[in-house]
């Protein structure tokens, strides 16, 4: 059985307009072990879905359908001391800002060892807290743990900030860590010692990890499995691999294309059109509005999933009727 | 001698003359703290229609140098010579025609445009200032059009907006004066990779057909690589690497520039074998406050010697047209010859 | 979504109807704007409305003197027999015209003031306004308010400028603080370098961004320009008698109290109600002009 499993999960948000449709009936599953990698570009509900896991949605959010499974319980419906046994022993989630998951008032000591406390359903002593909060920053590779408890979170660096953020998380992720855009905010070399840092971590502690992402190339040297969304969508899925070396999804394939390559042949074109917006979507596939493929059945029938190799899905009408051309 | 010929030569001829002399500028900050010395002697020319690049991370005074080329700061010294006059002064204290002349497109479209100004009210300032005497209204709709955008657009708030869309009001915005020199800080930084095509797209179209030189700074490799014609890596306030983009990218010298190729997380197994051997990034980019004596990159760097912990590397140019500061090429290092191996 | 021909109501609704959304996401605001309007209407249409219009003025009936609470006078009556009712309803009247002759006095020149100093933030005018502000601000108000009203003759007219007098140095820092940071934002330095005049910048991009600010803060004001008001009329200092003052009222009826304990209860409670209205209308103003609610 899959740690988590997401099954059709609907999400919306009620905004003055109306009803943002933001997530519309996501399945996806994650493994004990497993390094999951979801990409998208921004505003795509990738947030959303992982907010929706850890319960933390906004309050003008409507939970409009779906399941979460956890252990084969719906974490949705869990009552609250469920779930918090949950927060504090199984998952925890880290932000792609470093700053904003730190109160700035407080010394990093008096945030690491609140957390500790809290987490642990026995008393603790002082020195075990204090035992424990040097053992995470020191595997967070962060060198002098003494001083970086001491500090407040404007003496640390950027990079510093966002280990002090793992550090605090490894203290309840005994399953599953969801990190989300972890890199973003930091500099390209910072960006690379995190995410080299977090792989060590998560394979070490073999934990699972959803990594999200809108950067195709640090989701392509992480992660074992991807998930590409598209307008609270999951359009593609399958092994990084076989992802990447043959993407099926005319939005992958776009967006693959879209990003400026080293090499230097040029900016591509990118995407054309705009992401239609959540009010209205389109009641079919929501990318239809920019496939260069759109076909009359695209815009009538929201596309099923078809399995278009070995445990690689997309979900196209391209690929009906075991047709699989198209896609050079 | 065919017509063509001669036009060849005068076209040319303008391509290689520097609109732009930036001359040991410095720009040192006074705060409570001590001194933060943002830009700290950095020299460089801008050729006519030229997309010259600046790439670094936080910390390395890309923007401060571009703010500096605009006149939202006025440099500690050096100086900045634009079209022949040395304009290093505050934008107040420029003459009009410079402001009309230089302009600027901010990283973050979401914070460039006033969120209580509607798209034409934004459009008409820089209008009313610089030609009033011109049917504003009319060239609102060209410039909306310029930037591929609707004219309905001109009616609507920053908010109704899509990212991509706002950048590309901003970048009409700075070409509404008619300027002949754009900075260009992280023009699409804040944007989705599926939009970033089309702003490029119009910037190099835009720039063809108005004639428009480019300062075009990002910490983005892979994008510099396809858009810039010349580029400088900058780090810590210093200028550390510069060289033709097609010579950059094929011989990087630094070890800075080669830390930052290598850590770029690429797609495609063309793009790794053009990055250096793995070297791993290592350490924090020092402080503002405290910035390493001798080369400011040598706590960071796999190839540090003892004289980089005292003295600072000038740049020197190590190959044609191609500068580096780095003491590797000029004194013998087996760390560095172990590498090469 | 098509927004419907440039109607008049339809441009409206664009423009407006996004505030009332979010004004209304939070409930009590709703109370507090029932209760201002509620105030407001009363003391518009006092004349026209309460049952012994008379008892506004210089009126003396003793046979009516000190009722207590009854159908005739809900409130009851007060020393010299006038319907205390009638008298609240016309204390709103003179409160709420406290509130606005202060408040349009004091926040013109304290925003512009503030604007000119934050937007001149390293300039040495900019400094002096600024501790001038201090100086009135770090009297308290009702203090400095107090002490300008004693040395004036006792009057509403005069009470109300000492209170102006009190006010305007909280508009020049919020101002400055907001105009200090706004004027870093991109916009405005895009602005800056097309060679934008000040003037324009100060008003046209730093004014509109400060809007929501100081109309929460003018809200959350009025219930305390109410409460010094009051205040400067109880010692004596402000509206004179016969004017109908709840502030005057209450001191008036505090020699009977207990015994007569409605004289100076009502306008107590009213008092209480005003402030309580225009805090909650306060807070759902900030809703209004806050990014959090979309």
């Amino acid at each position: 059985m899959p740690l988590i499993q997401v099954k059709d999960l609907r999400v919306g948000y009620n905004v003055y307009e109306g009803l943002l449709k933001v997530l519309d009936g996501i399945n996806f599953f994650v493994e004990r072990k497993e390094k999951v990698g979801i990409i998208g570009e921004s505003a795509c509900g990738k947030t959303t879905a992982m907010k929706a896991i850890m319960r933390i949605l906004a309050k003008n959010s409507v939970l409009m359908g779906g399941k979460i499974l956890y252990d084969g319980n719906d974490i949705l419906r869990m009552n609250d001391t469920q779930f918090t046994e949950i927060r504090r022993k199984k998952f925890s989630m880290i932000f792609q800002d470093p700053s904003a998951a730190l109160n700035p008032v407080f010394t990093i000591r008096q945030q690491f060892y609140d957390i500790i406390r809290y987490s642990s359903n026995q008393r603790m002593t002082k020195d075990m807290i204090h035992e424990r909060a040097v053992e995470l920053l020191k595997q967070a590779a962060l060198p002098e743990p003494e001083r970086i408890l001491d500090s407040y979170p404007f003496q640390l660096s950027g990079g510093m900030k966002q280990r002090v953020n793992i550090a605090m998380a490894l203290v309840s992720a005994n399953e599953l860590l969801i990190a989300d855009e972890p890199g973003t905010a930091l500099d390209v070399t910072i960006e690379d010692q995190i995410l080299r840092l977090l792989k060590k971590i998560v394979e070490e502690r073999r934990i699972s990890i959803i990594l999200i992402s809108h950067a195709l190339g640090t989701i392509k040297h992480f992660v074992d499995r991807i998930y590409v969304m598209y307008a609270g969508t999951i359009v593609e899925s399958g092994p990084t691999e076989k992802v990447f070396k043959n993407p099926k999804h005319p939005y992958t394939q776009l967006l693959i294309d879209s990003v400026p390559k080293l090499t230097g042949e040029g900016v591509p074109e990118g995407i054309p059109g705009i992401v239609p917006s959540y009010l209205n979507p389109p009641h079919g596939c929501r990318f239809v509005t920019r496939c260069p493929y759109a076909m009359q059945v695209c815009k009538e029938k929201v596309p099923p999933s078809y399995e278009v190799e070995q445990l690689h899905y997309a979900s196209c009408f391209l690929y009906d009727n075991g047709e699989n051309g198209k896609d050079e | 001698m065919p017509l063509v010929f001669s036009m060849t030569t005068e076209k040319m001829e303008r391509m290689s003359e520097p609109i732009l002399i930036v001359e040991n500028v410095k720009k040192y900050f006074n705060t409570a703290r001590g001194i933060i010395k943002a830009v700290d002697g950095v020299s460089f020319f801008v050729n006519q229609g030229e997309v010259f690049g600046v790439v670094g991370e936080s910390g390395s005074g890309k923007t401060t140098l571009g703010n500096m080329v605009v006149g939202i700061y006025t440099p500690t010294s050096g100086k900045i010579i634009y079209k022949g006059q040395d304009i290093a002064k505050h934008a107040k204290e420029r003459p009009k025609w410079l402001k009309k002349d230089i302009q600027i497109v901010f990283q973050n479209p979401a914070s460039s445009l006033n969120p209580r100004r509607t798209i034409r009210q934004t459009l008409e300032v820089p209008l009313k200032v610089h030609m009033p005497s011109s049917n504003i209204a009319e060239r609102v709709d060209k410039l909306l059009e310029m930037v591929d955008l609707p004219p309905e657009f001109a009616e609507r708030y920053p908010d109704e907006l899509g990212g991509g869309e706002k950048q590309l009001v901003a970048i009409a915005r700075a070409l509404a004066t008619e300027p002949s020199f754009v900075v260009l800080d992280e023009p699409t930084s804040a944007l989705d990779v599926s939009v970033q095509g089309k702003i490029i797209k119009i910037l190099m179209n835009l720039k063809k057909r108005l004639n428009l030189s480019y300062m075009f700074i990002t910490h983005n490799l892979s994008l510099m690589s396809n858009v810039a014609d010349r580029v400088a890596i900058m780090y810590l306030g210093k200028v550390r690497e510069l060289a033709e983009t097609r010579d950059f990218f094929l011989n990087p010298m630094h070890p800075y520039t080669r830390m930052l190729l290598s850590s770029i997380p690429v797609i495609t197994d063309e793009e790794e074998k053009l990055k250096p051997k793995r070297i791993e990034s290592m350490g924090e980019i020092a402080g503002a406050l405290n910035i390493p004596p001798g080369c400011s990159f040598h706590p960071r760097c796999p190839f540090v010697m003892d004289v980089c912990r005292s003295v600072d590397p000038p740049l020197n140019e190590l190959a044609p047209a191609h500068f580096c500061s780095c003491h590797l090429y000029t004194t013998s290092n087996n760390a560095y010859d172990k590498y090469k191996k | 979504m098509m927004i419907q021909k440039k109607s008049w109501a339809g441009t409206l609704t664009k423009k407006y109807g996004r505030y009332w959304y979010k004004f209304k996401s939070n409930k009590i605001s709703l109370v507090g704007l029932g209760v201002i309007v509620f105030v407001a209407v009363i003391a518009i249409f006092a004349p026209w409305i309460t049952p012994y219009p008379t008892s506004a003025g210089l009126y003396v009936n003793f046979s009516q003197q000190k009722l207590p609470p009854s159908l005739a006078h809900p409130f009851g009556t007060d020393e010299f027999g006038r319907d205390l009712l009638t008298r609240v309803a016309f204390g709103f009247r003179y409160s709420l015209t406290l509130v606005a002759v202060v408040l349009s006095i004091s926040v013109a020149p304290g925003v512009v003031l503030g604007l000119i100093a934050g937007y001149y933030v390293n300039r040495w005018f900019s400094a002096v306004i600024m501790r001038i502000a201090d100086v009135f601000v770090a009297v308290p108000p009702l203090l400095l308010a107090l002490s300008v009203a004693s040395v004036l003759t006792p009057s509403a007219i005069n009470a109300m400028m000492a209170v102006s007098l009190a006010w305007w140095p909280w508009y020049t820092r919020l101002v400055y603080s907001i105009a200090s940071s706004l004027r870093n934002e991109d916009y405005v330095k895009a602005a800056e370098l097309v060679g934008a005049s000040p003037t324009h910048i100060m008003f046209k991009e730093i004014f509109p961004n400060a809007l929501g600010s100081i109309l929460t803060k003018v809200t959350l004001d009025a219930g305390w320009v109410i409460l010094i008001g009051a205040a400067l009329s109880y010692v004596g200092l402000g509206a004179q008698a016969p004017t109908p003052d709840l502030g005057t009222m209450i001191s008036e009826g505090s020699q009977y109290l207990p015994a007569s304990w409605w004289i100076s209860i009502f306008p107590a409670c009213a008092i209480v109600a005003v402030i309580l209205g225009f805090n909650l209308l306060g807070d759902g103003v900030n809703d209004m002009f806050s990014s959090s609610i979309k």
